[in-house]
């Protein structure tokens, strides 16, 4: 359904991009913000007029970080499969990750991508490019004729690039595209094939642990090579207080960095694989208490930039067996929305850096269009009711993947309605008059 | 008196009542062990698979003779030449496993937590005959009632365990038993075989071999894993011997009176020299019976059977 014009009533415009937060009406025509008004404003006849009562009215949540895995997966998930579950998380757009099989790094997989994602017809795809042919971190893609496909940052997520004068000419090269190279920080040699974060929980469990300090190293060494290039350097899902540390540090010193953590992140430690629960194996592994304090302190003041999901779907195959063949990851686009707001209610950050957190700050980040309800701007709208009450249940995903650590999770907090290019995409059916 | 079918996944979950309440039933089991006609029918009718995805010959053959012991009728599985190497997950070999309605299955596997996920699949008994670097706790216990059965009690005794604590479900095992049986536990290895976080166990730690065995009244010397181990965690064997290996030179460190177990097999002349392996405190023999019996008492009361039921 795509009437000339939509109006949302009665909620609360919250918007981090222009710095609005109260009582508005937004109205939408053509597909763009065509009016912020007052509450009381009148609205011209012949629109559909949605009432938002009790609600917020946000910029289309972005996700940096997103495994589609078509193609080559589609039993874990399709790029359609993938975007149902964004837009009922509440995302309008996610950057698509390129380790697929085959690996995304060349143009025409770019398209294929797009292609796909415009036939969904659901939240926007932004795809990424691999750093390295084939993701196997020794000779350049290419950057140029994937970003004139499409492309939008490179990265060989899922591997970290080992040789840091191939990372080195990465950052140098991707320059004359003005594109960001994201990070998988791991050093392969200190994770030394372990399956989850090395300390008290680990050394219980008699699971081979990983130090934190392998992530902290590799951020450490992009950022000089950052600061040598002068390359922008985007930190996938940070994990570690070193990192943390280190990407504030950066920023002071005015380099080009960037940096996600993500809901899994900031709500679990590595208690959560006490009982060898596959569902919460990842990589970076969760990791203990005084890690994810300082990954809350890093959402809170400013040194990180995004709350990315890293929405990872598997199957039982991968998933239900001993913990250290599990493969990594969980579903996280439909959770990210109620373990933000958590934040919120326990006071680590207000409602408008939650906003700016999942929306304006990812495109901030890798100069994306959207994060803002400015008028003109396209309407790309999440609609959240925070005081929706409800229980994880992962068959009920709209995504493939059943792997979720907060199955049962008694959460607070959706999206209840979301627009792309003022195209109501998920929900909005009930409140409509 | 009927008891509930009960998994032994661990020790860590284990209370001191029920450690020493195996123990009891274990010396019991000694005396049906020493008989001349060594066939009780306690667990008569009942099947007991041993389900090994290690090779393993100590173990194996201990829960085999305990399980035919007590009449139940013991089907040896191993992973070589099976279903698993065919690429078979273990759930589903589980629950093949499960359809042949055994009582008990008795469950090694490289991976640690691997018997946790059998037991949260089937519905008969699950013992864990160790797990990656997770537990042993038939090891364990076994050891706590050789140490009892010299000692009488475990209560203010010190014991050091010596070797590669990080990659050992030995130590991780005993570490939980001899606390709550109440003896001090020292923990020695070179800090390469010292996990981060080992301080969580509440023992002493130290990487002197001297310092960990002065006073103690007995010395646990774990055995150097070079199949698990895959990183360079001591330069050579001479040199691991040199400071982790207990000689006979090195016997002077130890009380008078304090015993040398080894959960075996024993690298001889790297943990212990063979002066030290089979001298007179040495109780390593000891341990292996003593192994069969803590086993019989294990699937006695995983098959939900008291000890008196050998007394039929």
């Amino acid at each position: 359904m795509r009437p000339e014009m939509i109006v949302l009533q009665n909620g609360r415009v919250l918007d981090p991009a222009t710095g609005v937060d109260g009582a508005r009406t937004v109205r939408i025509e053509n597909g763009r913000i065509a009016a912020i008004d007052d509450p009381g404003a009148r609205q011209p006849a012949g629109a559909q007029v949605l009432d938002c009562a009790g609600r917020w009215i946000v910029p289309g949540l972005v996700d940096l970080h997103v495994h589609l895995r078509e193609p080559g997966e589609e039993y874990k998930e399709t790029i359609l499969s993938g975007l149902r579950s964004a837009v009922a998380g509440g995302f309008t757009a996610v950057v698509s990750m390129p380790n697929t099989k085959p690996v995304i790094d060349n143009a025409h997989l770019v398209r294929f991508v797009l292609d796909k994602a415009k036939e969904a017809g659901l939240a926007k795809v932004y795809p990424s490019g691999a750093t390295t042919k084939g993701q196997k971190g020794e000779a350049l893609a290419e950057y140029g004729d994937m970003k004139s496909a499409g492309a939008v940052m490179m990265t060989d997520d899922g591997h970290p690039v080992m040789n840091p004068g191939i990372m080195r000419r990465a950052l140098e090269y991707a320059k004359a595209f003005d594109l960001p190279i994201m990070v998988h920080e791991e050093d392969l040699n200190l994770a030394a094939g372990g399956c989850m974060h090395e300390g008290t929980v680990s050394m219980r469990l008699g699971l081979k642990g990983f130090p934190a300090a392998a992530e902290d190293v590799m951020v450490l060494r992009d950022i000089e090579l950052a600061s040598l290039t002068g390359g922008r350097l985007h930190i996938g899902h940070l994990s570690t207080a070193g990192a943390v540390r280190a990407v504030r540090e950066a920023k002071r010193r005015g380099l080009r960095v960037t940096a996600e953590a993500t809901p899994h992140h900031f709500t679990l430690t590595d208690e959560a694989v006490a009982t060898y629960d596959t569902n919460a194996k990842m990589c970076p592994p969760l990791r203990s208490q005084e890690h994810v304090d300082a990954v809350l302190e890093g959402l809170a003041d400013g040194t990180i930039d995004a709350i990315a999901t890293d929405h990872a779907p598997h199957s039982s195959v991968e998933k239900d067996v001993e913990f250290e063949r599990a493969s990594n990851g969980i579903v996280g686009l439909e959770t990210a929305v109620p373990l933000t707001l958590a934040l919120v209610r326990r006071g680590v950050i207000g409602e408008k850096r939650a906003i700016e957190l999942l929306s304006t700050g990812p495109c901030r980040a890798f100069g994306l269009p959207g994060g803002t309800l400015a008028v003109g701007a396209a309407a790309d709208v999440t609609v959240i009711d925070p005081a929706a009450e409800w229980t994880v249940e992962p068959a009920s995903f709209e995504s493939k993947g059943r792997n979720s650590p907060f199955g049962g999770w008694k959460v607070q907090g959706r999206a209840v309605l979301v627009m792309v290019d003022g195209r109501i995409v998920h929900g909005g059916e009930q409140r409509s008059r | 008196m009927a008891h509930p079918r009960q998994h032994l996944l661990g020790i860590e979950s284990l209370a001191r009542q029920e450690i020493e309440s195996i123990l009891d039933s274990a010396t019991s089991m000694k005396e049906v062990l020493r008989r001349d006609i060594k066939k009780v029918p306690a667990l008569r009718g009942k099947t007991v698979i041993n389900c090994f995805f290690e090779s393993s010959t100590r173990t194996r053959s201990s829960f085999e003779i305990a399980a035919k012991i007590l009449s139940a009728d013991a089907v040896n599985w191993s992973s070589s030449g099976s279903s698993t190497s065919k690429g078979e997950t273990l759930i589903d070999t589980a629950k093949n496993l499960e359809a042949m309605r055994p009582d008990i299955i008795v469950i090694r596997h490289g991976a640690s937590g691997a018997p946790n996920l059998v037991a949260s699949r089937v519905g008969c008994a699950v013992v864990n005959a160790g797990d990656g670097a997770h537990e042993h706790p038939s090891q364990a216990l076994l050891d706590a009632f050789t140490l009892r059965e010299r000692w009488g009690s475990l209560e203010g005794r010190t014991v050091a365990i010596v070797g590669d604590i990080r990659h050992s479900r030995v130590a991780r095992s005993n570490v939980y038993c001899l606390q709550r049986l109440g003896a001090k536990v020292r923990l020695c290895g070179p800090p390469t075989m010292l996990p981060l976080g080992v301080e969580a166990l509440g023992c002493e730690v130290t990487s002197d071999l001297r310092t960990a065995v002065g006073g103690a009244d007995a010395v646990m010397m774990l055995r150097i894993q070079t199949e698990r181990i895959s990183e360079s965690l001591f330069p050579t064997g001479r040199e691991y011997s040199r400071y982790y290996g207990l000689s006979r030179a090195k016997l002077d460190w130890l009380k008078e009176d304090a015993l040398v177990l080894h959960p075996g097999p024993i690298n001889r002349g790297v943990e212990l020299e063979p002066e030290v392996a089979d001298g007179d405190r040495s109780v390593i023999l000891d341990q292996v019976e003593n192994g069969v019996a803590v086993r019989m008492a294990i699937l006695l009361r995983a098959a939900g059977a008291g000890p008196e039921a050998t007394s039929a």
